[in-house]
């Protein structure tokens, strides 16, 4: 028993750090495997609370870009509104259930990091004001994210700049569709794979989100093709899409709720299980 | 609690808020993210409390991890630098160093230099290896951990220089 406790005492330190080194590789391997489920994460009182005091200086300095942005989303609505043929008819709805079925919930970027391999967002809304895990985030010019985690107040997001971000996403003129994802790069441009090599390609078309997605509704925009690489092994195009969104400067978000995630979800695991 | 603690406990504060408020936000370049903060695990008294240490270096990586939305890898870096501290200090000072009264927060001599450049090498390799976790980014771990640690370390003696206890 002595000896136990000698053994103890002498290599205490060693106990220690043994100790804090297996929790601390622990929530790494956890947050590398399962990034659904991460402990530690930006989404709580306290750093929320920061960075939102840190934002609220920021903001200042982006006054003017946000400006012209919402000048130029303000343009586009008004010319979408001014161009229909009869002014008074009513915004198109679903034509089967008649209502909507995007919700949409604003909030603002309260942090945002570009410069490593996996990058998240902090917004500074949460469960208070409906947001959840998996639910789409756009702004004005095109994708932005996913959510990741929510707390009361604030919520994370993974940004399409991160190496496990997978989106659905289809070429506007052709509906050829593939993933997008991220080579960790540039943050200027993001990768869409698995394009098939039917599909009719020219530098600057437009891509869009799918309409397989569950998070995003269909036709969001992401950006446009910068260049166009040939896989000879394999039948699909790797293209580069250069995106709409400067990822380095955001400012406000919009997450999208889609009311009927839950039932299609519901759906189709029922299915798969027979 | 005598004077020392208090200036830990200061250090640890200030280096954290300067870490995220500053630090974290300059993006000249994917290779280029400075860490300051382990200042405060390079600056932490000699012949201080070793479990103290431990305990302290372990939370200040876990406050950042929670900014940095990156898991455990701040956590992980930190506490391994920690713990090879003695080894370090061997390696710089000579095998008696626990009897000289070694400062690091001085004058910048080839011992500290070297001491300095050993921790942060070894905290900036561990926390770029855990963060992309993976052998395809060998070149980016690699490149990451030299540049970055230029700048860590220019930016440490810069701090240490304007903080620097005038005695004389």
């Amino acid at each position: 028993m002595q000896q136990i406790f000698n053994f103890i005492f002498k290599n205490s330190h060693k106990l220690l750090f043994l100790l804090l080194l297996g929790i601390s590789l622990s929530l790494t391997i956890q947050a590398h495997s399962y990034h659904k489920s991460r402990v530690i994460s930006s989404a709580n009182f306290l750093t929320g609370g920061v960075y939102e005091k840190i934002n609220s200086v920021d903001e200042y300095f982006n006054l003017k870009t946000q400006n012209e942005e919402l000048a130029i989303e303000n343009a586009r609505l008004k010319s979408m509104l001014f161009n229909t043929k009869d002014t008074t008819s009513p915004p198109p709805i679903d034509s089967i259930r008649g209502v909507n079925k995007v919700n949409i919930i604003v909030s603002k970027v309260i942090h945002n990091s570009f410069n490593a391999p996996k990058n998240y967002l902090t917004i500074n809304s949460g469960d208070k004001d409906g947001v959840k895990t998996d639910m789409g985030v756009v702004n004005s010019l095109g994708l932005v994210g996913i959510v990741q985690k929510t707390s009361t107040n604030y919520a994370t997001i993974q940004s399409i700049l991160n190496l496990d971000s997978r989106i659905n996403a289809k070429l506007k003129k052709s509906n050829h569709f593939g993933t997008l994802q991220w080579d960790g790069k540039n943050t200027g441009f993001v990768q869409l794979i698995d394009v098939p090599r039917l599909a009719q390609i020219k530098k600057g078309d437009t891509v869009v989100t799918g309409g397989e997605s569950k998070i995003f509704p269909e036709n969001i925009g992401i950006g446009t093709i910068d260049k166009v690489y040939i896989d000879n092994e394999s039948n699909y195009f790797t293209l580069s899409v250069r995106l709409f969104n400067d990822m380095t400067n955001l400012g406000h978000v919009y997450i999208i709720k889609i009311k009927d995630r839950e039932e299609i979800i519901k759906l189709e695991a029922e299915t798969n299980k027979r | 609690m005598n004077s020392a603690v208090l200036l830990n406990i200061a250090r640890f504060i200030l280096l954290l808020a300067a870490q995220v408020i500053i630090f974290n936000r300059f993006d000249f370049s994917d290779y280029l993210n400075p860490y300051p903060y382990i200042l405060f695990i390079i600056l932490y008294p000699v012949n201080g409390n070793r479990f103290g240490l431990l305990l302290s270096s372990f939370l200040i990586g876990i406050i950042m991890d929670m900014f940095m939305n990156s898991g455990g890898v701040h956590a992980t870096a930190s506490l391994c630098l920690a713990y090879f501290r003695p080894a370090f200090f061997r390696f710089s000072f000579g095998v008696s160093y626990e009897y000289q009264t070694i400062k690091i927060n001085d004058r910048l001599t080839p011992e500290r230099f070297s001491f300095i450049l050993i921790s942060v090498v070894t905290h900036h390799f561990i926390l770029f290896l855990l963060e992309t976790f993976s052998v395809t980014f060998f070149w980016h771990i690699l490149l990451s951990t030299v540049f970055s640690t230029i700048f860590t370390i220019i930016l440490s003696i810069i701090i240490i220089y304007i903080f620097k206890p005038n005695k004389r």
